[in-house]
């Protein structure tokens, strides 16, 4: 049994631009990037091979800003998730976006997690990729071809497997302003309080009408299939309607039966089907407050 | 908050110095076993079986030996051979395989090297060739007729008739008093419940780790993190087949053992290692082998009925309770059986108590070892009663409560002791009576521990400027230095800060038995207090000879000879004064204490959990813990609620989330503080903590060990609030959110569609 982080045969490259990156990458098919690394460490240290190069992508400023054109953030795939969350116009927009960006290991953890990494590491219980989808985001990606935006829904194909191609990194990712009284939320099951692994994750995002029905709806669930899992039934039953009561136990089923979980140490097929549906219906509750709420301020 | 029987009056014990460790501790100077490192080290890795169960056919060390670096190979055929007759077989068998592996993680070989890398490597190429077995993982595959047997010569012990064949049974424990049947026929109601638990681990932070290095004479040092150095050095020794006094173990800084730090893994490899290739060798576990090769706490199933007087009286108790203590016999079902009805009176019992062996790693001990189980047990089946009998839980336990005189389960009678003491100081505290939140359950239970003494040494030197070192053989788990300090600061009347504590080498201090049964404060606190009385005897001759009168006309007061006698006054002499003058009056000022300790207080506890669930996810939160134990004399009442603390964190841990997990062929799939869930700090609410102090009789300052008891209510104390909370009883642990929930599920609570 190997246990240990081996870091004898390793390099570590620090390139400052997307193009040094993109031309290492190219250049060894067994380098590997890393943001925070602190997926990446672990999986070595629990036996998965080596990469030749380890390149570190913190360095390149563009893939650690965070900025806005008014209408538009443009948010780079290795800033920091403390960055994110200490970032005012982000919270007050995505606050359930930034809420799953906080629920990342620990403080520690924190200073160096990015959403980047926790979307193309592909792990199906990761917290921020449910949130980045109901928010529509979209990945800027670079590789040998140059450069192409995708929705980040689409980076993610299985377990541990992401749409990129040889040589492509997420560069920012890009999340439009959101439309009036609209507003996000996300809730994880965890055992514990914190430093755990998603069980289930929920998020949702609500903008309501005048009249306080939903005029749109986005539903993502995590960590209860291969990929994040849209609830467009869910999404349905709520459209031109209060979102409460009846509509509200619809969100539920909905959202339980679009699951495909699996049974393992973290769970079962039944608690996480069932607690999906809890999950999506309170996402839905809280996002939809805050929405009105902001109906409220305007 | 402190519940106190009137008591002397003390100038140090009982106060709250600063730990005299706790400054290099918070500041990372402290060091501990992984922290020495040594000029020319090894490093040495163990190559661990990956079957839970298979005969070793060979083992080809020749390509490891043959690769970069690599100095020393060792497998079992480089230690002695062991008989199983021999008194410590297991251990012998469980730190390194001879023919069998019992359980993936079990070693069989060791490498040192001169990088870790290259060891590992060097690991990874010794090749076993292993005819895999089937596994036995439960309870029940263990005593099915036709089990595949671990040990082939295991006859059950203490077995009536004796055991004809061998079996995976290791041993049965009997106790009984007055008649059972009468007693369940006088009872106005009965119950019989089972339950069932998953082994746990101690979760210490610091995983095991030692050097040692072997010298041309044949004698070597260990540097190594234990609760104990003198064992350490007589299993080193067994192991090796060497004398005692070739070893020399000196105990670094421990980062947490709670009785998993009281037997060892390490030390033999890493001795003959060094021995092979004259170089000291370093051995540090990684996370995932402390998991899979060091010591849960045992996995049981028990069963257990209660007969009782509609007036609340008990008056019968049949206890079945099995433990598995994983591959080796262990005391688990025996402790579990001293345990289960010690805190209540009840005339007619029997307790039937098996222990019985699985492919899965060792146990070891862990604070009040089998007793959480047989509380979890008895405590949530006494919370049932007294709800369908009417009577509040509290009052039901102080009117069936053990008191002084009342005979213990195995007949001898208690000493002083303060149970209801215990039970009262909860009833009366405001939180009995706070108010619930929806969806809070508020919970109550007891425990128990016996606590023991075993051997202790101390030395006390006085430095020329008048301070004091005190040298003890236990190593400090829990703030034990600082109440040797306080006890030593009472006796000489030294300024606590002036007194220096410390944990002395198996070659500088008296024999010690290991730091287990919550004895540290207690017998070695004897054994200083021993010594601290010497010293005083031998201070008052050298005042005596300085101010040139009779020795028996000087008292020892406040830190000071003064003279009572009748020849006119004569200035006091200081501590400081009388060892400047040492040389003078008889040389170095040295005194030691050694003992065998007896009468260790026994320890109860009870607690109070208030905690939350969400019935729609079957997620428990615990929201106000409140905890009394008797501490008898508290010597440092930081350090006593530190223990109660600490004890009710790991409890609330087994309670709700902890488990081992393994796949069907016995390898364990959660071997990490990410799957294997201790609580974490916001888990837990501030735990309020309530000293009571029923002096013990048998003890100079009247201490009772704290180390231990306090783990033993949490797990029933959650389950009667979970109950509280859901209207569910839950009869396994852990009590996780899964679990949880299909218990409100099955209950027809909501969301049960």
């Amino acid at each position: 049994m190997g246990y240990d982080l081996m870091l004898s045969a390793m390099r570590y490259a620090s390139p400052t631009t997307v193009a040094e990156a993109v031309d290492l990458l190219g250049s060894d098919p067994a380098a590997r990037v890393y943001a925070g690394a602190t997926d990446l460490i672990p999986q070595i240290r629990a036996g998965r091979p080596e990469p030749t190069v380890m390149v570190d992508l913190k360095r390149i400023d563009r893939l650690c800003a965070i900025g806005s054109n008014g209408s538009t953030y443009t948010v780079g795939a290795a800033a920091p998730t403390a960055d994110i969350c200490g970032h005012d116009g982000l919270a007050a927009d995505f606050p359930g976006l930034v809420e799953a960006s906080g629920l990342i290991g620990s403080d520690q953890i924190q200073s160096r997690s990015s959403w980047g990494g926790n979307l193309a590491n592909a792990s199906p219980a990761a917290d921020t990729p449910p949130s980045l989808i109901v928010n529509d985001a979209r990945a800027v990606i670079a590789g040998p071809g140059g450069e192409r935006t995708v929705a980040a829904a689409d980076v993610a194909t299985g377990p541990g497997q992401t749409s990129l191609g040889p040589g492509e990194i997420i560069v920012e990712f890009e999340l439009d302003q959101p439309p009036a009284r609209t507003a996000d939320a996300y809730l994880r099951l965890i055992p514990r309080t914190e430093m755990d692994i998603a069980v289930v994750g929920a998020a949702a995002r609500i903008t309501l009408d005048g009249d306080g029905n939903v005029a749109a709806a986005a539903i993502a669930l995590g960590a209860v299939a291969p990929t994040v899992v849209r609830v467009p039934d869910a999404e349905a039953a709520l459209i031109g309607n209060l979102p409460s009561g009846e509509v509200l136990g619809a969100v539920e089923a909905a959202a339980a039966a679009a699951t495909n979980p699996i049974d393992d140490k973290r769970g079962t097929v039944a608690y996480r089907r069932q607690v999906a549906g809890v999950l999506a219906r309170r996402a839905v509750s809280i996002a939809a407050e805050r929405a009105a709420q902001q109906g409220d301020q305007s | 908050m402190t519940v106190t029987e009137s008591k002397p009056s003390y100038k140090y014990v009982g106060t709250r110095p600063v730990r005299h460790d706790g400054l290099e501790k918070v500041t990372g100077r402290a060091r501990f076993a992984a922290d020495l490192n040594m000029s020319g080290q090894l490093h040495g890795i163990v190559v661990r079986s990956p079957h839970a169960h298979a005969r070793i056919v060979s083992i080809d060390t020749s390509d490891a030996e043959a690769m970069d670096g690599v100095k020393a190979v060792i497998t079992g055929d480089d230690f002695p051979a062991v008989d199983p007759s021999h008194r410590q077989y297991d251990m012998c068998i469980n730190v390194i395989a001879r023919d069998k592996v019992l359980y993936e993680g079990h070693a069989v070989a060791a490498v040192a090297a001169s990088t870790r890398d290259q060891a590992q490597a060097a690991a990874a190429a010794v090749k076993v060739e292993y005819e895999v077995l089937p596994a036995v993982l439960t309870i029940d595959q263990a005593m099915a007729p036709g089990a595949p047997l671990l040990h082939a010569h295991m006859m059950t012990a203490g077995a009536n008739p004796p055991a004809e064949e061998p079996s995976n049974i290791s041993n049965v424990t009997r106790f009984s008093g007055g008649e059972l049947d009468a007693g369940f026929a006088e009872a106005d109601l009965v119950i019989e419940r089972e339950f069932t638990t998953q082994p746990v681990h101690q979760g210490y932070i610091e995983p095991h780790a030692c050097v040692a290095d072997t010298g041309q004479d044949g004698h070597t040092t260990i540097w190594c993190s234990s609760q104990g150095h003198f064992n350490v050095r007589s299993s080193t020794a067994t192991l090796l087949g060497w004398e005692n006094s070739r070893i020399r173990v000196i105990p670094a800084e421990i980062g947490g053992g709670f009785g998993g730090k009281t037997t060892i893994y390490l030390e033999p490899l890493a001795v003959a290692l060094s021995a092979k290739a004259g170089r000291p060798v370093k051995m540090v576990m990684t996370r995932d082998e402390v998991f899979r090769a060091t010591g849960p706490a045992p996995g049981t199933k028990l069963r257990i009925k209660l007969g009782v007087k509609s007036d609340g009286d008990l008056v019968a108790g049949d206890a079945y309770l099995i433990y598995t203590n994983g591959a080796y016999a262990g005391p688990g079902g025996l402790l579990g059986a001293m345990t289960v009805f010690e805190s209540y009176k009840i005339p007619n019992f029997e307790i039937e108590a098996l222990d019985v062996v699985i492919n899965t790693a060792r146990s070891a001990a862990y604070r009040a070892p089998a007793a959480p189980l047989t509380a979890y047990a008895m405590e949530t089946m006494l919370d049932e009663i007294a709800e369908e009998l009417g009577i509040d839980p509290i009052d039901f336990r102080i009117q069936n409560a053990v008191t002084e005189g009342d005979p213990s389960t195995m007949g001898f009678p208690f000493a002083r002791i303060g149970f209801v003491e215990c039970l009262e100081a909860v009833r009366d505290h405001p939180n009995y009576k706070a108010p619930l939140g929806p969806n809070q359950g508020r919970g109550v239970a007891a425990g128990y521990w016996f606590n023991i003494g075993e051997s202790s040494s101390a030395t006390v030197n006085l430095n020329e400027d008048g301070t004091a070192t005190v040298v003890t053989g236990s190593p400090d788990i829990g703030g034990s230095r600082a109440s040797m300090a306080l006890m030593a600061a009472e006796e000489l009347g030294i300024d606590v800060y002036d007194i220096r504590p410390v944990v002395g080498d198996t070659e500088a201090v008296g024999f010690t038995d290991v730091t287990e049964g919550s004895r540290a404060t207690f017998a070695t606190g004897m054994a200083v207090v021993e010594a601290c009385r010497r010293m005083v005897v031998e201070l008052r001759g050298r005042a005596a000879k300085m101010m040139g009168v009779d020795v028996d006309d000087i008292d020892w007061m406040d830190g000071q000879a003064v003279y009572t006698g009748s020849d006119g006054e004569k200035a006091p002499l200081s501590v400081a004064e009388i060892t400047a003058k040492a040389k003078r009056t008889g040389g170095p000022l040295t005194a030691t204490g050694s003992l065998e300790a007896h009468g260790a207080g026994p320890g109860f506890a009870v607690h109070l959990c208030d905690l939350e669930v969400d019935p729609e996810t079957g997620v428990v939160r615990v929201v106000r813990y409140t905890a009394s134990q008797d501490a008898g004399t508290a010597i440092h009442p930081s350090y006593v609620e530190g223990q109660i603390q600490g004890g009710v964190a790991q409890g609330v841990g087994w309670a709700l989330n902890e488990e081992y997990i393994y796949d069907s062929d016995g390898v364990m799939e959660n071997p990490s503080f990410l799957d294997y869930r201790v609580p974490v700090a916001s888990d837990l609410p501030m735990i309020d903590a309530i000293i009571v102090e029923v002096p013990n009789p048998a003890h100079p300052y009247g201490v009772r060990g704290v180390g231990e008891t306090g783990i033993v209510p949490p797990i029933p104390a959650v389950a009667n609030a979970i109950y509280d909370a859901t209207g569910c009883r839950i009869r396994d642990l852990p009590m996780s959110p899964i679990r949880v929930l299909d218990a409100i599920t099955s209950n027809g609570g909501s969301n049960g569609s």
